[in-house]
């Protein structure tokens, strides 16, 4: 019974086809959906908005630059400051104020969870929706090479990928986009596995519908919440490997990101000296964003599946 | 064991060797692809005359790419990795060397982790409901967005440079040789290097079995058998540990192959940050070192173990549970 709410929510079977929402605007109801009843995941999406509003505004927030090195009235560094009025989280060993590090520090990491986000769901949801409509051999063919993708050690991979293909944050999108739709690909299949024998899809099947129209018009929008929640887990791990990488030193060099902070930090014997000061901002960023991406996984789930929300 | 276990194994098996061979080609394909000549895979220019001519022809650089290929997974099969671009000596042997730091290391973390993971879900399904819980949840979705080299940092600061009461780097203090493997297991010094590192891995591990354990447990606990148990007065605690928990443990098995893909990521970092002279920080010092055959043959040795333990996860899944030869098609 709770299991037939899930077919409600997103594809009214009562109404005639030509009365349904598109496909996006059905998209953006569930989204709101989540987020009127799940707590965690309005938490997650302010987090999202306050991160979002801080990388546009970065230079307006930032006392210094990203690289700059800051000097006092005679032009000495002013390296491995404690946090001050002026720095309000010091400064690294080579003088640069960590806390506009920080700011900027924002935009790669959005900029590399949101594109690697797309890119995984669009993947994901391409390969789960052709292997579940079609079936037969490219099902077999296909979901042998999820398998695949599942067994490669992923960090490793990720790291030689970026090493050779020389470290850029596109390339690091690039890589980790390359292993990550497995998730969601696998469980959209099964999603797919399961829409596709409703009446609606049957009923545009015997009334001579294309493939191209029934998977892209009928199945797609069922499963378009789901895209989003892997989406938005994407947004998590992406942030995470990002600042893996970054911190084992294979990250950007021109970027300023959270795991390339760490790796400074890291480097520069700032364990030794006790800077906590530099060691715990970018990680609780890291942190946050990262969790943002998890609650609002969450929260689409429970709506989405309302038969776990009984616990 | 029945033909369907059976047949679930053998398929099991082939999905094994499946993922190597495309592992080793992908290896193949981005070591050609490398900066420079193909050679400059295998052949540092700094290399003798001699040493480059026994490589090329040791790995047949000079002959077309689909025959070098063949000579690849062959020398791959006999362990011929080539020799160090940075430390002169075969890859093989400096593979070997590290190899058992990281499965010590990995197998302890994952034990570490599903047994916390398993209690601590056993135990927030029994304070469902209560503030306990919600702090316990909160706290693993936190562990498991917090990047484990941060954790293991902040221990580091802490625990080693701080208070001094645990060694900051490496598997055995400096300058201790021991003479045999089991020596070194045997010593205090070796378990006093692994706890930071253990315990790190280990609290990002644990938020899987955990969370995974403790939605079982729920879902357990509503099925008809506990139901009629408690009609016949057993008490909570037996009905939880010695009833659903067993049942919900089938799962939490299950995602110790995704665990394992989770430990071996992990594992490149930890290594890296607690200086622990693994397999992952050799992979790492070799692709920065631009040391192509060290790097290749550190890669494929990660991917082994992980393939090696993912066969292991599902022998272990398919001893325990009778009716996985039935729904290995649910599975896939």
């Amino acid at each position: 019974m709770e299991a037939e709410t899930f077919t409600d929510v997103q594809a009214p079977l009562d109404q005639p086809v030509s009365k349904r929402e598109s496909p996006i605007a059905q998209a953006i109801g569930v989204s709101l959906e989540v987020f009127r009843k799940d707590r965690l995941a309005l938490a997650g999406a302010i987090i999202y908005v306050v991160l979002i509003l801080v990388a546009l505004a970065a230079p307006l927030i930032a006392p210094y630059g990203e690289l700059e090195v800051v000097q006092d009235e005679v032009g000495i560094w002013l390296s491995n400051q404690k946090p001050s009025e002026q720095f309000r989280l010091g400064t690294t060993n080579l003088g640069r104020d960590i806390f506009s590090q920080l700011i900027f520090g924002t935009r790669s990491a959005l900029l590399v969870g949101f594109s690697a986000a797309v890119a995984v769901a669009l993947i994901g949801t391409l390969v789960g929706l052709v292997s579940g409509y079609f079936g037969g051999w490219i099902d077999t063919v296909l979901m042998r090479l999820t398998d695949i993708a599942f067994g490669i050690p992923f960090l490793p991979l990720i790291i030689i990928l970026v090493a050779f293909l020389k470290p850029s944050i596109w390339n690091i999108v690039l890589a980790m986009a390359g292993l990550l739709w497995r998730d969601s690909a696998r469980v959209i299949r099964a999603q797919v596995l399961l829409v596709k024998e409703k009446a609606f899809v049957q009923a545009a099947r015997v009334s001579g519908a294309s493939d191209l129209r029934i998977m892209f018009l009928h199945v797609a929008p069922s499963i378009l919440p789901l895209t989003f929640l892997y989406g938005s887990l994407a947004v998590g791990w992406a942030i995470l490997t990002e600042a893996s990488v970054s911190f084992l030193g294979f990250g950007d060099p021109n970027t300023v990101s959270w795991g390339y902070m760490l790796q400074d930090a890291f480097v520069s014997q700032a364990m030794s000296r006790g800077a906590t000061y530099w060691i715990v901002p970018p990680g609780v960023c890291i942190m946050l964003a990262v969790m943002a991406g998890f609650f609002i996984g969450r929260g689409f789930e429970e709506v989405l599946f309302p038969q776990l929300r009984r616990q | 064991m029945k033909t369907g276990t059976l047949r679930y194994l053998g398929g099991r098996l082939l999905q094994a060797l499946l993922v190597l061979w495309v592992i080793v080609t992908l290896l193949f394909l981005i070591f050609r692809l490398a900066p420079g000549n193909p050679v400059a895979a295998y052949i540092d220019v700094t290399f003798t005359e001699e040493q480059q001519k026994a490589l090329l022809e040791g790995f047949g650089l000079d002959k077309p790419l689909g025959v070098q290929y063949l000579i690849y997974l062959k020398n791959l099969a006999i362990g011929e990795f080539g020799d160090s671009f940075m430390h002169r000596k075969p890859v093989i042997e400096m593979v070997l060397t590290v190899l058992p730091n990281t499965l010590y290391l990995n197998f302890v973390a994952l034990i570490l982790a599903y047994l916390i993971g398993a209690i601590g879900g056993i135990v927030l399904a029994w304070f469902r409901g209560t503030a306990l819980e919600k702090v316990g949840v909160t706290f693993t979705l936190m562990t498991r967005s917090a990047p484990e080299f941060w954790v293991g940092m902040i221990a580091l600061t802490f625990f080693a440079f701080n208070r001094g009461w645990l060694p900051s780097s490496g598997a055995t203090g400096a300058g201790t040789v021991y003479a045999t493997e089991w020596q070194k297991l045997t010593s205090g010094d070796f378990w006093a290097h692994m706890v930071l590192p253990t315990l790190t891995m280990a609290l990002y591990l644990h938020g899987l079995p955990l969370l995974l354990m403790r939605s079982n447990m729920l879902e357990v606990m509503q099925d008809d058998f506990i139901t009629m148990g408690r009609l016949m007065g057993y008490s909570n605690w037996r009905l939880m540990v010695r009833h659903a928990a067993r049942n919900a443990l089938l799962p939490v098995v299950t995602a110790l192959a995704l665990g394992i893909g989770y430990s071996i990521g992990g594992n490149v970092v930890i290594e890296n940050v607690f200086g622990w002279p693994g397999i992952g920080r050799l992979l790492v010092s070799a692709v920065a070192g631009s040391d192509y055959p060290l790097a290749q043959g550190a890669f494929f040795f990660t991917a082994v173990i992980m393939i090696v333990m993912n066969f292991v996860a599902d022998l272990l899944y398919g001893l325990l549970d009778p009716r996985v030869g039935a729904s290995q098609r649910a599975r896939d």
